[in-house]
């Protein structure tokens, strides 16, 4: 049995062979945050880090994570972007937004000050159907403010 | 004391007569313009629950014990399922229960759409559910499928009677024309693909059922629900704090909350039954396909003479008549106008509404027409929509409440007449234009609504309405409101939402109806409480009521004299003021109407048939804007799924079988943050003065209406090719640029004397 590391927390890993990430978050440790919208890796709504790279948690296998510190929305409460995300009004449903907050978490790290077409390329693999893109693309550019 | 009134109720131009019960004296309207809380821009009061990943959807509700449902659906269009034998099912591990046909109607042996449910097997985990699945025994006989909408209509297959709607005399109207202008035009099938799929968690607590599920319509599903199961109304629980997204597909319980009921029926635990996203685009609606046969006639000035329409929709197996034709009724002053819409029974996936169903579809239709009418008459198309502006209702023959397109367009004017400019950017094989369109659609909400206020002796206020807010906002204009009324911080001020059980009936959020049926019930419902804040305060600090208000925090005297709220509501320690609010009437005799107009800016690459958006203006006026900030994002949420259903989206069929080929969010493609261009919001905000004690109407179908056509209108005027079908694939460009240059050959070709 080996274990799995969630923003800093080390749990015992009892899971099936072949489950995904995002169940093994979502149904055994309680991290809801974590949403699945399509469950075939295709929308980013189950967007997690790995170590800092942006991740498809729905179809990472659990137990490919290894030692690799898994970072969710939960571990990244008092990151700034969460305040900007708000103060831009960018989410409607909000069903997208976790996993589109983990992605713009990574881009700015990497990238502290990313240009408006270095946004749009970076989050273009989070779907979010209530089209609250433009107010996105703002809390991104303005999450140091 | 209460009074008995007959009033009219209209969700998404649906008109009924209803009985409603006012009780309170009705509350002036605040004056137009920004006021201290209401009509300011306001982050959402639920923003930070959602975006850390705190709020409980029904998608992350776990209920010990839970167990989780995996359905058997027809791989096929049409059918029959000639054997069936679940035993071997029943016997895999983890399976807790069964449900053929035979044990409940929402499961059918003759499915009719590639999707429809057969049976189901609740088991302890989804995978187990779905595992055992494989074990079912089951034999088809597979029928041939109808697919063709017009082959449909012309075999009689029709979900209901043609609908025929005649003004005026059409004959006539083309006798006194100048100018016809016939074409067809086609739009696609559009999938909603909320990002919550459809989905049920219910629970039985002796002879209460509770229903968790992401709906837009709390009280509908507890009304459908109850009728279902014969069981009394305030039997069944229906609870939705959050939802993620619905456009229209959720205003139902929908097969999956009955086959969760029933299990958990059967087995005495907790079941979900959620659907997969392949699931969600085989069988839980689409915005119909549609075929639109039209014809105009106007005289040399472009008044228009006749409107004639014929509509074919492709509804499905069930569902119902979009109401394609309601532009062509209601936008212009045409006094001549026949209309006929067939609902073509076929076997695809039931429709469901698609946030304003119909008048996206037909909008695109009547206001390519209209400019295809302007290239003949050579017209300024913006000029030709102002003659044909209309004062009044032709359809019911009655005065709008208000209407403010002309301002409209008074607005998007600065941004028209850029049209030389935006022309002259063109380069080499890229050809730059501008186009509009007119938007029309209903949003007046209504009767019956309610709302409950409650201040506490902290003089914290708390709303309670069992509403649902779907992601427009509402619950963040709810706080707004009350604040407004009671003068305090919008900080102090919470909203509880979501559960049947805790607060009174709630509209649907459909029909662009929440914020103008919930608002003013929130509004009576502070009022109510303000006023006893204010007659408590009166007798406190002897002063005569009507010098006090509320304001700021304070209990506020005309003639001097300012106290906190909390130190009159102090006085009650435990004790608590009590606010009840509904809400009144709409206006009656007169339309309650929303409008608009949006201008396109585009590029397209002649060569390669290449479609750029750069611009889009939306300009709509619906009334007193509570959040500015929310309502721009409405907006744009509107306009780029407008543009999804422009470019992009479309289910496409497997001709032969009726399978449907692109049910994953890969293959279906809806727009990303990179296909989003420039998008400029200008609402006219200016309190509907005949409706309710706000004034505002709804906003969340208006700015998807009018995109589509606006676009193609701005490809038109790029390029001179008429587009004529959605989506704007590269084929329809290439088809519609090649045909443009045909017709120019032929123009520039010495005509043989
Ligand atoms: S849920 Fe993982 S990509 Fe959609
Ligand atoms: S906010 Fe609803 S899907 Fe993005």
């Amino acid at each position: 049995m080996s274990d799995l590391i969630v923003n800093g927390q080390r749990y015992a890993l009892d899971a099936q062979v072949g489950r995904s990430l995002a169940s093994v978050l979502r149904e055994d440790i309680g991290l809801i945050g974590t949403k699945i919208a399509c469950n075939e890796g295709h929308c980013g709504a189950c967007t997690v880090l790995l170590d800092g790279v942006p991740t498809l948690s729905c179809i990472t296998l659990v137990h490919t994570v290894g030692e690799r510190e898994v970072t969710t929305i939960e571990g990244l409460r008092d990151h700034p972007l969460v305040e900007s995300f708000v103060r831009a009004d960018a989410l409607q449903c909000g069903f997208c937004t976790p996993g589109q907050i983990v992605s713009a978490s990574a881009l700015v790290e990497a990238n502290p000050h990313p240009s408006r077409e270095e946004v749009r390329h970076a989050m273009a693999g989070n779907i979010c159907r209530c089209g609250a893109y433009p107010k996105i693309e703002e809390a991104v550019l303005t999450w140091q403010d | 004391m209460a009074r008995l009134i007959r009033t009219e109720k209209e969700v998404e131009g649906n008109y009924t007569e209803q009985w409603i019960v006012v009780d309170e004296d009705p509350v002036a309207q605040w004056p137009s313009g920004p006021l201290e809380i209401v009509g300011r821009p306001l982050a959402r009061v639920d923003g930070a629950e959602r975006a850390r990943g705190e709020a409980v959807y029904t998608a992350d509700l776990q209920l010990p014990g839970m167990l989780h449902v995996a359905v058997l659906r027809s791989p096929h269009a049409h059918a029959r399922v000639t054997q069936l034998d679940l035993a071997r099912a029943s016997e895999a591990p983890g399976v807790r229960a069964v449900l053929t046909p035979d044990d409940l109607d929402v499961l059918t042996r003759e499915p009719g759409y590639p999707g429809a449910a057969i049976a189901a097997v609740a088991a302890d985990t989804y995978d187990l559910a779905a595992e055992a699945l494989e074990l079912a025994d089951i034999e088809w006989e597979v029928l041939q499928p109808l697919l063709d909408p017009d082959e449909a209509v012309q075999q009689g297959s029709l979900i209901d009677e043609p609908e025929r709607y005649d003004r005026g005399n059409v004959e006539q109207g083309f006798a006194e024309a100048d100018v016809v202008v016939e074409t067809e035009y086609r739009t696609q099938t559009v999938l909603h693909n909320s990002m919550e799929t459809h989905q049920s968690v219910c629970q039985w607590e002796g002879d209460l059922l509770n229903v968790y599920t992401s709906t837009q319509y709390i009280w509908g599903v507890r009304a459908e629900t109850a009728a279902k199961l014969g069981l009394p109304e305030d039997k069944v629980r229906v609870v939705c704090h959050y939802m993620g997204g619905g456009f229209g597909a959720k205003n139902h319980p929908g097969e999956y909350t009955f086959i969760a009921a029933e299990l958990a029926k059967r087995t005495g635990r907790p079941v979900r039954c959620a659907l997969t996203r392949r699931e969600e685009n085989l069988t839980t609606g689409n915005r119909h396909a549609t075929i639109q046969r039209l014809k105009v006639g106007a005289k040399a000035d472009g008044t228009l003479t006749a409107l004639v329409g014929d509509f074919v929709m492709a509804v499905g197996w069930r569902g119902f008549k979009s109401w394609t034709a309601g532009p062509m009724k209601m936008l212009y002053h045409c006094p001549n106008v026949s209309t006929v819409e067939y609902g073509a029974k076929v076997n695809t996936g039931p429709n469901a509404a698609f946030r304003a169903p119909g008048f996206v579809e037909g909008t695109f239709g009547l206001e390519c027409l209209l400019d295809e009418l302007a290239a003949k008459l050579e017209i300024d198309p913006l000029e030709l929509r102002r003659r044909n502006h209309s004062d009044s209702d032709l359809v019911d023959d009655r005065p709008y409440s208000s209407k403010n397109l002309i301002e409209c367009y008074r607005r998007a004017e600065p941004h028209w007449e850029k049209r030389d400019e935006v022309r002259a950017r063109s380069n080499g094989p890229w050809k730059h234009g501008i186009g509009m369109a007119s938007q029309i659609w209903f949003g007046a909400g209504g009767p019956p609504s309610y709302a409950w206020v409650r201040v506490g002796s902290d003089g914290r206020a708390l709303v309670v309405t069992a509403m649902q807010d779907i992601g427009t906002g509402t619950k963040t204009a709810m706080a707004q409101i009350a604040a407004e009324e009671l003068g305090l911080p919008v900080d102090r001020v919470q909203v509880s939402i979501g559960d049947s059980a805790r607060g009174p009936y709630a509209a649907i959020s459909a029909g662009s109806s929440t914020t103008p049926s919930m608002g003013p019930a929130v509004r009576a419902a502070a009022h109510d409480a303000a006023r006893q804040i204010i007659e408590i305060a009166a007798q406190r600090y002897h002063k005569e009521e009507r010098v006090l208000s509320l304001k700021g925090g304070n209990v506020v005297s005309a003639d001097g004299g300012s106290w906190p709220i909390e130190e009159v509501t102090g006085l009650l320690d435990d004790a608590q003021i009590l606010g009840k609010g509904a809400r009144g009437p709409n206006p009656t005799g007169m339309r309650v109407l929303t409008f608009g107009v949006q201008v396109a800016e585009v590029a397209v690459d002649v060569e390669t048939g290449e479609v750029r958006v750069d611009k889009i203006v939306a300009v709509h006026d619906v009334g007193r804007v509570i959040n500015p900030l929310g309502a721009s994002s409405q907006v744009e949420g509107g306009v780029i799924q407008g543009l999804g259903h422009t470019f992009s989206e479309d289910r496409l069929l497997d001709p032969n079988t009726g399978a449907v080929l692109n049910q994953t969010l890969d293959a279906y493609k809806m727009p990303t943050i990179a296909d989003v261009p420039e998008i400029v919001t200008d609402l006219i905000d200016v309190p509907d003065e005949h409706l309710t004690n706000l004034g505002s109407k709804g906003l969340g179908e208006p700015p998807i209406i009018p995109t589509s056509a606006a676009v193609a209108n701005a490809i038109r005027d790029a390029t001179g090719a008429d587009v004529r079908s959605l989506p704007i694939s590269r084929e329809e460009m290439l088809r519609a640029l090649a045909e443009a240059k045909e017709k120019e050959k032929t123009r520039e070709a010495p005509t043989a004397v």
